[in-house]
């Protein structure tokens, strides 16, 4: 399969990019500045992220489309206003995540943003479970732009004026260059910022009136320390189709509006509902400096193998190792000591609360 | 007169002597990114050529170092342990990782010289 390039390629060249190939795109891992300024930078100023990769899902047509979804999706659709987004799931029957992602509604139905190595797969499966009656539309025309970082909101409204008033979690239509384009507020770095979906012929263009006005590129590798920091999970990492929400500590996620219906997956979720669950997602502190990547096995202090880390690595605002994992939930309390199996040696951690960075959302009067 | 030479994992090798001191190359850095974490040998302890001896992680991954000769660490550099960013800042200068007593000077025939290195770096990075 050939590589395929985003619309921004010959602008991440321009930058100094160092490309890899991310789920079958080739990304930039990083700039010139390396990893760690460009966490502070998102962090201090704001970030521009490529993430035209990962899916725009657009489903519509028929009456009965809210009600069919919610048999797919946990979220409570039918409270859902109009350019309101929420953070949900697509499950399988067993009620492990086939990929997490991001629902709004538009006018005329849906959006909805996949990961990238998943956005094909979601396609087959939403599409097999709804009725022919409705439009899919898995729109590969579009850009994805991410904005990020305290000053995203100043950033933004000079290039596209009154985006500022958007609330966290909710989306509008605007214009850029006499093309409509629809931003969110929103993002996966623990700091305001909007998502700005927009012709792939206009992206470059945006992106660098977003530089012109103070914002830089930003990699995927600081991409992946800033939402560590902020306590979010990376699909394929931290969340697979062996994990359900409720064990991935997101069951703010699942309304209780839609506890006791069906969609896929209700039946697990419901149990562990009532019964718990055996296995629960945690934030995990080393004692020292020592990093503690995925696959990392985690034991109690009698020796036993208690759990493994999901995502682990230096977290450069909070100046320290951090990791996320799954534990026995006996050993799911904040503060309870474990140890690390790195490089053959037990090193000494503390369960702890997420996120390692408090987050700067501006919210609105409706939240998550 | 000290002699520098380089290996093949990136990292150099100063000998004064009989005392070798080892780091890792500017290109290595720059392949690795941002370190934020370095460990070392024990004083003390013996390392044979081409083993490990120590730890350099980035915020992405971890790599092992390695020592390109034989011999007795005399010496680690607390100093890149304490702020592993000046293994960024200054890698084949202050930034050295240890020292050893070396055991047999003719480990040294085999290591690159600087020319050698810098082609054999620009061609794997290629």
């Amino acid at each position: 399969m050939n590589i395929k390039k985003t619309s921004l390629n010959n602008l991440h060249i321009k930058y100094g990019a160092k490309l890899v190939e991310f789920a079958g795109y080739q990304m930039p891992i990083q700039y010139k500045d390396g990893i760690i300024q460009e966490h502070k930078f998102t962090r201090s100023h704001s970030g521009i992220f490529d993430v035209s990769h990962m899916g725009q899902l657009f489903i519509s047509g028929g009456d009965n489309l809210t009600n069919d979804l919610e048999k797919i999706f946990p979220a409570d659709l039918k409270k859902l206003k109009t350019n309101q987004s929420k953070y949900s799931f697509l499950m399988n029957n067993k009620g492990g995540i086939q990929d997490d992602l991001i629902i709004t509604k538009i006018s005329d139905g849906f959006l909805i943003i996949l990961n990238a190595a998943c956005k094909y797969n979601d396609y087959e499966v939403i599409k097999a479970k709804l009725d022919n009656q409705y439009k899919l539309n898995l729109d590969e025309s579009l850009s994805l732009i991410a904005l990020q970082g305290p000053e995203a909101k100043n950033v933004l409204n000079k290039v596209i004026p009154g985006c500022d008033n958007l609330k966290f979690m909710n989306g509008n239509n605007y214009v850029y260059n006499n093309e409509k384009v629809y931003i969110t507020r929103s993002g996966y770095t623990g700091e305001d910022g909007f998502e700005i979906s927009i012709k792939h012929s206009d992206a470059e263009t945006l992106v660098e009136s977003l530089i012109e006005n103070g914002s830089k590129l930003i990699g995927l590798g600081a991409r992946d320390t800033l939402r560590m920091e902020a306590g979010l999970c990376l699909y394929g990492n931290d969340l697979d189709n062996e994990t359900s929400p409720i064990e991935a500590n997101l069951k703010w996620a699942i309304p209780k509006s839609r506890i006791e219906t069906e969609f896929v997956g209700s039946e697990v979720l419901k149990n562990q509902f009532q019964s718990g669950v055996k296995k629960l997602r945690v934030g995990i502190k080393p004692d020292s400096r020592v990093i503690a990547r995925g696959n990392t096995k985690i034991y109690n202090d009698k020796n036993q193998e208690i759990g493994k880390v999901t995502s682990g690595t230096f977290g450069p605002s909070v100046e320290h190792p951090i990791a996320i994992g799954y534990v026995d939930n006996s050993y799911s309390t904040v503060n309870t000591k474990i140890f690390l199996e790195v490089r053959g040696k037990k090193i000494p951690a503390n369960i702890c609360n997420l996120p390692f960075y408090k987050k700067n959302y501006v919210k609105g009067e409706i939240n998550v | 007169m000290s002699e520098v030479k380089y290996s093949k994992e990136h990292e150099w090798i100063k000998l004064d002597g009989e005392e070798a001191t080892i780091g890792i190359t500017k290109h290595a850095t720059e392949m690795l990114g941002d370190i934020v974490f370095a460990e070392l040998p024990e004083k003390g302890s013996n390392v044979d050529k081409d083993g490990t001896a120590g730890v350099v992680e980035s915020t992405k991954a971890a790599s092992d170092v390695y020592t390109p000769v034989s011999g007795e660490v005399i010496d680690t550099n607390q100093m890149i342990v304490d702020d592993p960013s000046k293994i960024n800042e200054d890698p084949e200068e202050s930034a050295w990782f240890f020292k050893l007593k070396i055991k047999d000077k003719s480990e040294m025939d085999s290591l690159m010289s600087k020319e050698e290195y810098e082609k054999f770096a620009k061609e794997t990075s290629a």
